[in-house]
């Protein structure tokens, strides 16, 4: 199986990938982790939000809405 | 005193545990940063009397919000500490937790929502996890008060962990081994519910859904209030009119009777346009307003708790992110239609000076509050709906306009949204009826003096002239510009300290529907009341405080010129 590395802003609505990489400050990585969404989770797209609008993801029942610039920095493995 | 802290993430009950070590009211909700002020309360433990103060969440000690560090400050005052934790999410609320015991002071964690983590199949390991900790773990489930006598009793083994401190990486590494080792989950797959609960978040059903439920929750306001009003207020209103008569007979005229009944319409009391203490002074508060309160504020506990709200920022936040805000902002709205001053203090959670510039600048433009929005139906509800309609479409409007406006115009940042959606809950009716009181108890409160203030000194002002003297002074403004009647000036000055008082004060004018509908929209744009003044000054400081209130002035003259022009004609 051939493993690709994508900004989350390239998942689509309701498809899935593990978090290999978070691309940004100490404190944006904070942020991140502290959501529950680390490296080496599996996460979800719940929702894309139209007209630049936000990205709602989910990793083992956390949910959490960011902006698409953020998502932009999480990198994801898909299949 | 010795100061027991609170610490914990948004959204861990926090404020409940706080309320069952208290015994205090205090509002816990299902969206994160609720309690963005913190509530202060006592306990007593072993004949000592402690101070325990709520801070608001946190999700580390190093704050990206004014609310954080809000939390941080009051952090290092601690002498106690009580780290409540999400036991259904363990692994993430554990960063805080270390953070928590590096800074050596004696802690205690509360292992929270212990039988929801037990229903989604999630056991951990207490005794473990304190030997790992080096501090007592207690697993509580605030709402049903399961745990707190343990937390209570335990509080004295309260001390100072012997971990090292770590760096950030060293720590998400711990916290890796820690969760091996003292938590096992069941393996969950995505549950009917969760599609369900999905649907409320994805635009193409969130969006209808969401105009659903705003519509149908105005309406049931309206219902709820309208029902209080005509089969109890206003029949309890109908039995005390021949007291009131009586005392204005016993009274007789003068200075005396102007306060406490006022003047007389026709011979009778107006409980509307009257102006005494004992007539307007507690029929606007208790007939007019309180009604409409109590609907409001149980919906909107309903809406809070239900974890609703958070799904509804993310779904407008592309709108508002053009408007210089985001998401977060439109519980700043809600509130706000409440009461203005929680929103303003609400404003907290946004991140930047300019977010909250906007926020606040636009909840004092343009979110009428209960109070006000139920007089405007008092007065223009006579004339047709779309009279009211006119008032609120110009609000929104302006709300967007504004919004456009400031985005261009204050500097600074607004960074992008990030907020956790907590799962769906269904709200206790205990803790949705117990919060709905406690807002109205803060309505009677702060409402009922600066009603009675405004009563008195308008009855003063005008037996000393001092009113004819103020309303020819603004007659140009008011009569020129505005097209309204040189009486509004009074109506305007008054509804710095009352809105409500305000809006009623206009009835007696004998105004047009239109001009009523100036002078209602005026009434909200030109200037907050005394307290949300006094809020949005400490919020915002004063430099910032003389920028809005300019806004604020010049808008009110602008929309208000551009409404007559088109709704009377020069």
């Amino acid at each position: 199986m051939i493993k690709n590395i994508i900004p989350l802003l390239n998942l689509r609505e309701g498809k899935e990938g593990k978090i290999v990489e978070l691309r940004g400050g100490f404190g944006f990585q904070r942020k991140i982790r502290v959501m529950g969404l680390r490296e080496g989770k599996k996460i979800r797209i719940v929702s894309i939000q139209p007209a630049g609008g936000p990205i709602t993801i989910e990793a083992e029942g956390n949910m959490v809405t960011i902006g698409r610039g953020m998502a932009q920095r999480i990198f994801v493995e898909v299949e | 005193m010795k100061k027991i802290i609170l610490m914990g993430s948004p959204n861990v009950g926090k404020s409940v545990v706080f309320s069952r070590l208290t015994g205090a009211n205090v509002i816990a909700s299902n969206y994160p940063g609720t309690t963005v002020d913190f509530s202060k309360g006592s306990m007593r433990l072993d004949g000592k009397k402690y101070e325990i103060i709520d801070a608001p969440g946190t999700y580390s000690l190093t704050p990206t919000n004014k609310a954080e560090e809000v939390a941080l400050k009051i952090f290092k005052k601690g002498d106690i500490i009580i780290n409540v934790v999400d036991a259904t999410n363990l692994e993430r609320n554990l960063y805080l937790t270390l953070e928590i015991l590096e800074k050596k002071k004696p802690t205690i964690v509360a292992l929270n929502l212990w039988d929801e983590a037990q229903h989604t199949g999630i056991t951990i390991d207490v005794k473990k996890l304190e030997e790992i900790l080096g501090v007592p773990v207690v697993p509580t489930t605030a709402l049903t008060g399961e745990g707190i006598k343990e937390l209570i009793s335990r509080l004295k083994e309260a001390k100072i962990s012997k971990t090292r401190s770590t760096s950030e990486k060293e720590k998400w590494v711990k916290i890796g081994k820690i969760i091996k080792s003292v938590e096992k989950v069941e393996h969950r797959h995505h549950t009917i519910r969760e599609t369900i609960a999905d649907a409320t978040i994805k635009p193409a059903t969130g969006i209808p859904l969401a105009f659903l439920i705003i519509i149908v929750s105005f309406w049931v306001v309206r219902f709820i209030g309208e029902t209080l009003v005509n089969y109890i207020f206003d029949p309890i209103f109908e039995l005390y009119k021949p007291v009131a008569l009586q005392i204005s007979h016993l009274l007789g005229p003068g200075i005396l009777h102007d306060i406490i009944i006022g003047r007389l319409v026709n011979g009778d009391i107006s409980f509307m346009e009257s102006m005494g203490l004992l007539t307007t002074g507690i029929y606007v508060p208790f007939a007019a307003v309180l009604p409409y309160i109590i609907a409001f504020y149980l919906i909107l506990s309903i809406l809070e708790d239900s974890g609703y709200l958070p799904r509804l920022a993310t779904l407008v936040d592309n709108v508002f992110h053009k408007l210089g805000m985001h998401g977060h902002s439109i519980v700043t709205v809600f509130l706000g239609l409440g009461c203005n001053v929680p929103g303003a203090l609400s404003t907290r959670i946004l991140e930047t000076r300019k977010q909250r510039f906007i926020s606040a600048t636009l909840l004092a433009i343009s979110v009428p509050c209960m109070a006000q929005t139920a007089m405007v139906f008092g007065i223009l509800g006579r004339y047709g709906l779309q009279y009211i309609l006119m008032v609120f479409l110009t609000l929104m409007i302006l709300y967007l306009l504004m919004g456009l406006l400031l985005n261009k115009i204050i500097q600074g940042e607004s960074p992008e949204i990030f907020l956790e959606i907590p799962p769906y809950r269904r709200p206790s009716l205990l803790a949705t009826l117990k919060k709905t009181w406690m807002r109205v108890r803060w309505f009677l409160k702060d409402a009922i003096p600066w009603l009675f203030l405004g009563v008195v000194l308008v009855n003063i002002l005008y037996s000393i002239g001092f009113i004819d003297w103020i309303g020819n002074l603004f007659a140009p403004v008011i009569e020129g510009i505005l097209g309204l009647s040189k009486g509004a000036t009074t109506a305007l000055l008054v509804g710095f300290l009352r809105k409500d008082l305000a809006v009623g004060m206009l009835l007696p004018l004998n105004m047009t529907p239109y001009q009523l509908v100036i002078a209602a929209t005026i009434l909200t744009i030109y200037f907050p009341c005394v307290a949300t003044f006094t809020v949005l000054l400490k919020e915002l400081g004063l430099k910032d405080m003389i920028k809005s209130t300019v806004i604020m002035i010049l808008t009110a003259l602008t929309v208000g010129g551009i409404l007559r022009l088109i709704l009377i004609g020069w």
